[in-house]
């Protein structure tokens, strides 16, 4: 049986799930030019909101209900943390030199994990999830899981509708226009405040949406999740260009698919059996974001990176 | 710059993430009362957060039962004993920073742990230089106590501080392949191990053991702890026709790999070792948890006639974590060292080299615990050989061969 189309399948979902939480870096890269550190634990909150609301509900409420329940619980507590991080931890500091901001970002993120580990009950060790009742699908030689049909489906409809947004609606391309240049953008009546904290607002949203998807998809949720997943997601930011929304879903998926094809096949070529499987997968994965950035310093799909860092 | 900033700072994260700890006395409280005029601390080193915790957690209330029941039954007339759990979280530099504080803090006179072979190569030193007892109920790697080049025949014991209640993987491996091969008549295995020194070293006994058997190897590869994404290895374990796939690290991971493994259709059952015989295992997995196997060492808690008063005292408390799969040895461990000291202790005075003269007491054990009899052979491993296989039916581990491997 050949396993590639199984594989290409498995990189892609995984790709996916971090090129949703890839987009708040990007976005808050490119209008503020802070990489928010802090953003792997919006998404893990993200994750524990949707927890929250699963065992509010009363006992055998149907998945078709509690499903979009969850996701509106989980994009509360998430949007509500990224805009007040932005609001008490981010702002205060606008003006400051560059690395201010940054090791704020780090203590946030530290305070978060442990706020959850040590409040949120029976968070010292994993939270099993709820899962979705259908799956897994047949198509031809793959299978599919319900958890990957969740996250391409959100993901998706995320990415469609955000295009959108930026593309068409006035506060879309206020948002381009500050991310261009914000002083002038200032000049042109735009409320810069706002147009940060919506940034901050739509990447804690798709932070949420990757939280529930990851519930669903590995069926539980710990505290240290946003961290690895933070930092996959930080690096498909930058492999895909970072401050470029298409390049952070193409970086998370390009990611995604790296890791995956060096787990199934690096350990087939004759002489590189010691340096496949699993336990290698990260190592490839940061050795192409290398390559990549030495060959294309401003990333896959970026532009503007060489005159902002 | 940006990404010179964004290697910097992500080694910081991780830095700091390996470096966050809360030990501040936690799960120390517990006992207290008795009447005795000399206090005794039994230092506990597990993970009692985040990763294998709920093994964890039932090692350090195990050692808390064995001390209020001495403290209650007054065991050792005029000391009153004391628990003080450290949280190493499955890191042994983690551990290693708790045997320093746990050699440093004069009260306490021996310590219980820890669950991890890994994090136990790095305590070894720091308690044997202090010259205190360390008993693990839970570490099965063999060259902890018969040195390194035990395979080949030389045994020497490294530390003689260093004690266990649990059997090791030379003989857990040989007993899990024995039944992989002989029971379920499995042909083809896929190997796969956490690259820890628990896990590759069980995972390199089972395949040297399986194939000695007639079985053969068919893949193999290895994951990191912490690992959450194996859609990629079930893939490959579910194309390779293997017939079983063996495990050898903790049910972190496996909980999950067994999970992704049945979602994609593959129909094998997953094998591995006393890391992985934990009720949190089924729990995660659900009933894709179901037909897998897991080796344990020691016979079940729940049919030794000894241990129903621990259990049922585990449970009426309601303390956390899962007792089956270490909570009797991790007493038992305990109790070895309660014991000792009602051997040194005089009219509830201990001598002032208490801890060098605990050695010989603990060497000496020869007792009935509640997991089977407690006596040390020369390298400081238990007598007691007893292995277990088990199966989950129906939602729970069920027991399906006790015995023991003579190669």
């Amino acid at each position: 049986m050949n396993t590639l189309p199984q594989q290409l399948a498995n990189g892609l979902f995984l790709g996916s799930m971090y090129g949703l939480i890839a987009i708040g870096y990007t976005m808050v890269y490119g209008i503020v030019q802070l990489i928010n550190f802090a953003h792997g634990e919006i998404f893990m909150t993200g994750g524990f909101g949707a927890l929250t609301v699963w065992l509010w509900l009363p006992k055998g409420t149907s998945m078709w209900m509690a499903v979009p329940l969850m996701l509106i619980g989980g994009a509360i507590v998430s949007v509500l943390i990224a805009v007040g991080a932005e609001r008490f931890a981010y702002r205060p500091l606008r003006g400051a030199p560059r690395l201010a901001p940054l090791i704020t970002a780090i203590g946030l993120s530290l305070a978060l994990q442990q706020i959850v580990f040590n409040l949120y009950p029976n968070a010292k060790s994993n939270r099993s999830f709820p899962q979705l009742p259908f799956g897994p699908y047949h198509l031809g030689s793959i299978s599919i899981q319900s958890g990957d049909i969740f996250l391409i489906a959100a993901g998706a409809v995320c990415m469609t509708g955000l295009a959108f947004f930026v593309r068409t609606s006035r506060t879309g391309r206020a948002m381009q226009a500050t991310a261009q240049d914000p002083d002038t953008a200032r000049l042109m009546g735009i409320n810069t405040d706002r147009i940060i904290v919506i940034a901050f607002a739509i990447g804690g949203l798709f932070a949420a949406v990757a939280g529930v998807s990851y519930g669903f998809k590995y069926g539980n949720v710990d505290y240290s999740m946003g961290f690895q997943a933070g930092l996959k997601a930080f690096t498909a930011a930058v492999l895909g260009g970072i401050g470029n929304i298409y390049g952070a879903m193409l970086g998370g998926v390009v990611l995604g698919l790296a890791e995956a094809m060096a787990t199934a096949y690096i350990s087939n070529i004759p002489g590189m059996e010691q340096f496949g499987g699993q336990a290698w997968a990260s190592v490839w994965a940061f050795i192409l974001l290398i390559l990549v950035l030495l060959l294309r310093p401003q990333g896959l799909l970026g532009e503007r990176v060489a005159d902002r860092a | 710059m940006l990404i010179l900033t964004a290697v910097l700072t992500t080694g910081a994260l991780t830095l700091t993430a390996c470096g966050s700890r809360d030990n501040k006395d936690k799960g120390s409280g517990g006992s207290s009362g008795g009447s005795g005029n000399t206090t005794v601390t039994i230092g506990v080193d597990a993970p009692l957060t985040g990763q294998n915790s709920a093994t964890g957690l039932g090692l350090q209330y195990g050692v808390q039962i064995a001390a209020d029941q001495a403290n209650a039954k007054k065991t050792v007339p005029g000391v009153t004993f004391k628990v003080k759990a450290l949280d190493d979280k499955a890191l042994p530099a983690t551990g290693q920073l708790n045997a320093t504080q746990l050699v440093a803090d004069k009260s306490v006179i021996a310590t219980v742990g820890p669950l991890n072979s890994g994090v136990a190569t790095n305590m070894q030193q720091v308690f044997s230089s202090a010259n205190m007892v360390e008993i693990s109920p839970a570490n099965t790697a063999p060259e902890l106590t018969q040195g390194k080049d035990w395979q080949t025949g030389t045994k020497a014991r490294p530390f003689k501080t260093y004690f266990r209640t649990a059997t090791t993987d030379a003989l857990q491996g040989g007993f899990a392949a024995q039944y992989a091969s002989d029971t379920l008549k499995k042909k083809k295995a896929f190997v796969v191990d956490d690259k820890q020194t628990y896990g590759s070293g069980l995972a390199k006994l089972f395949k040297q053991n399986f194939v000695k058997d007639g079985g053969k190897v068919i893949g193999e590869d290895h994951v990191n702890t912490g690992d959450k994404d194996f859609s990629t290895l079930v893939t490959k374990i579910k194309n390779s026709g293997a017939d079983i796939l063996y495990y050898g690290g903790q049910y972190d991971e496996s909980q999950l790999i067994t999970k992704q493994l049945k979602d994609v259709g593959a129909k094998i059952p997953l094998m591995g070792g006393d890391g992985m015989f934990s009720d949190t295992y089924i729990k995660t997995a659900g009933k894709e948890a179901e037909g897998d196997l897991a080796t344990s060492v020691g016979a079940p808690l729940d049919t030794e006639p000894a241990a129903k008063d621990f259990i049922s005292t585990y449970k009426s408390k309601g303390y956390p974590g899962d007792y089956s799969t270490y909570g009797g040895y991790s007493f038992d461990a305990a109790t070895a060292i309660i014991n000792a000291v009602g051997k040194i202790a005089k009219d509830g005075k201990l001598p002032s080299d208490a801890r060098q003269q605990l050695i010989a007491a603990v060497q000496a054990s020869d007792f009935q615990g509640i997991a089977g009899p407690v006596k040390f052979d020369q390298y400081g491993d238990t007598t007691n050989k007893q292995l277990t296989v088990y199966q989950v039916t129906n939602g729970k581990w069920k027991a399906v061969k006790s015995g023991t491997f003579n190669g």
